[in-house]
């Protein structure tokens, strides 16, 4: 850590991860009411959960960003952030919100789109802390050198700031307002924060592999180009069944299939730059992650997506468990995992200390990853079963359910193994550290603990 | 990668690409809103009841347990076809009496069954949702969902 005011990244780690945590705890919540449909019923009806799962998801994901952004970004511009101060209030004001919103939903105070069920003036404080942050950040980029590094991440910030100004656009007409309503969703999934995953990475195998920047950069600017030019139109996946014209299902169909290309050119990429670096990072953990994050979203959202992205297979698949399946394995992999990538990398740095517990962060990794493989896996069962049942021989939608019960066990199963690596994930970030060393650090002898 | 590519090649390509397919994104985009408008959605009959219902619908976020044309959770059954499923295409006054008494028998406490909460919807709250289901069932999806059953 080069800059002082890198140090405003530490409270939006600490604030992610606990929401992070509560995300998890509303989703176990709702993964037993599939088990035990009387869970909660009366006090907590399933809506009200599945929507605080999800929003704290984003709201979490968001904050991270803000915190991964206040860290790199004064290291990329070689000088110190504009204004602390603003960063610590609109951190206040977009983690208010966020609350708010959350406490509104226990008693029913809600919207009715999902994700985006924020009453109008969370909207409106979110909006507002979003766009100091982007200028605070800009400022700072402005009066430094500028990276690409830093240009394709604001420019991924600006543009999710953009595009979410469509959440307050709500046509009375069902059909338009889903129409307009995947012009965040996809276009921010698909779309510019992918901008952002990109350029976190980019940053991440600059430091780690100590590969020239030049070529980093290089492949930061192709990766980001294949994911405007296939994401952008491949927002046709989601346009095949709404009251839309048939010209979406020809356009669907070949750009939504490209975008698996950018998502295996970042797993080309971050391998290729490992291999290629000459630079031993003593951060192991955090080279595991950002690995991980590039290859669990290529699994998740790229190979799991193209699965139901053709439209005569999403005509059968189209809202089943397929669904849930892919959109749990591509959030945790692309956004969740890269969250815990430079998290990783950056609390030592912001603690000034060696990395330390690299073996417990190690272990968290591959508990958690491993729990969402096997959720995606029952889920992706599930859903097989229940197209089938449902979608070709049309069964009765609660009958065909009433088939899944055992992959709804064994997805809570999973459910409580990504918790406990949650756990071991936070002590490791944030508990006591104990300093294991690598072994060119240490002298001979191996490589110590962290192996 | 082509060792030819500069990063700077690479990067004017991004703008200028991108540029191209936002725009091209967005001009579908907005034939479509219009297109629905003019042709795959009844507009005539979007009228004040049906936008009442489409409000009860938000109110009570039915979409985190039911989907909407494949959309939301999927905990409850699809329900943009809930008013063929009760037979509204034939008879709509049975499909309304229908989904009405549906709407006021919840929770139907059967045990090991999912449970729909009550939402204590008046007369008037209960006509305008069916009218938004009736108006959402004339939609054109091109024949999604492909069973009656949703
Ligand atoms: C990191 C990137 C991605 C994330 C976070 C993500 C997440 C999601 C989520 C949450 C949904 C459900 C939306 C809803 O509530 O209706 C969804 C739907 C979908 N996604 Fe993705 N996705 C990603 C990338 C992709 C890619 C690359 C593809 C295609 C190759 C894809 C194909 C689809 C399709 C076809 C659906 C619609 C499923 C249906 O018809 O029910 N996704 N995605
Ligand atoms: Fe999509």
């Amino acid at each position: 850590m080069k800059y002082e005011t890198q140090k405003v990244a530490l409270p939006f780690f600490a604030v992610a991860m606990a929401l992070f945590a509560l995300q998890i705890c509303f989703g176990l919540m709702a993964a037993t009411v599939y088990v035990m449909p009387e869970f909660l019923s009366e006090a907590m009806p399933f809506h009200i959960m599945r929507m605080s799962h999800t929003n704290l998801l984003l709201v979490w994901l968001l904050i991270g960003f803000f915190g991964a952004t206040y860290y790199l970004l004064p290291e990329e511009a070689e000088t110190d952030l504009h204004s602390p101060t603003m960063a610590y209030i609109q951190l206040a004001i977009f983690a208010g919100a966020g609350a708010a919103a959350l406490i509104g939903y226990q008693f029913g105070i809600h919207g009715g789109r999902h994700y985006l069920e924020q009453p109008v003036y969370v909207k409106i404080l979110l909006t507002i802390s979003f766009l100091m942050f982007l200028y605070n950040n800009t400022r700072t980029v402005m009066k430094g050198r500028r990276t690409s590094v830093s240009i394709v991440l604001l420019l991924g910030l600006w543009l999710a700031a953009i595009f979410w100004m469509f959440a307050f656009y709500e046509p009375d007409n069902l059909a338009q307002d889903k129409l307009w309503w995947w012009w965040i969703v996809h276009v921010w999934v698909e779309g510019v924060w992918e901008l952002i995953m990109a350029s976190i990475l980019a940053y991440l195998l600059i430091k780690m592999t100590g590969v020239d920047r030049e070529i980093i950069e290089k492949w930061l600017y192709v990766i980001v180009g294949l994911v405007l030019f296939s994401g952008l139109l491949g927002t046709g996946h989601h346009y095949y069944w709404l009251g839309t014209p048939g010209y979406w299902q020809p356009i669907g169909n070949i750009f939504s299939s490209m975008e698996v290309i950018p998502f295996f050119a970042m797993v080309m990429f971050a391998f290729y730059m490992f291999w290629k670096g000459s630079r031993e990072h003593p951060n192991k953990a955090a080279m595991l992650w950002t690995l991980g994050c590039a290859v669990v979203s290529f699994f998740g959202a790229g190979v799991w997506g193209f699965m139901h992205t053709l439209s005569w297979i999403n005509y059968y698949t189209h809202g089943t468990q397929i669904t849930a399946a892919h959109g749990h394995l591509a959030f945790f992999g692309a956004y969740a995992m890269l969250n815990m990538a430079i998290i990783t990398y950056a609390m030592p740095q912001i603690r000034r200390i060696q990395p330390y517990n690299q073996i417990m962060n190690m272990w968290s990794f591959w508990i958690m990853v491993g729990g969402m493989c096997f959720m995606t896996f029952t889920l992706t069962f599930a859903g097989v079963v229940q197209t089938h049942m449902q979608r070709v021989l049309g069964e009765d939608f609660m009958t065909v359910q009433g088939q899944l019960d055992l992959f709804f066990i064994m997805r809570l199963g999973s459910g409580s193994v990504v918790a406990l690596g949650v756990i071991l994930f936070l002590i490791a970030v944030f508990g006591p550290a104990r300093e294991q060393l690598p072994a060119h650090v240490k002298g001979s002898g191996g490589n110590g603990s962290s192996q | 990668m082509s060792e030819g590519l500069t990063r700077n090649a690479a990067r004017n390509i991004f703008y200028g690409g991108s540029t191209i397919f936002f725009l091209i994104f967005a001009g579908l985009t907005i034939h479509t809103h219009i297109y629905m408008s003019t042709t795959s959605t009844n507009s005539e009959e979007l009228d004040e009841a049906v936008i009442a219902g489409k409000e009860v619908w938000e109110e009570h976020s039915c979409i985190n347990c039911h989907t909407i044309m494949g959309e939301g959770a999927y905990f409850g059954p699809e329900l943009s076809n809930v008013w063929h499923r009760y037979g509204g295409r034939e008879n709509p006054e049975a499909a309304r009496a229908g989904i009405k008494g549906w709407m006021k028998a919840q929770p139907i406490e059967a045990p090991g069954r999912r449970q729909m909460p009550q939402f204590n919807l008046n007369e008037q709250e209960l006509d305008h949702l069916v009218d938004f289901f009736k108006w959402v069932d004339g939609i054109d999806t091109h024949d999604w969902p492909p069973h009656k059953s949703g």
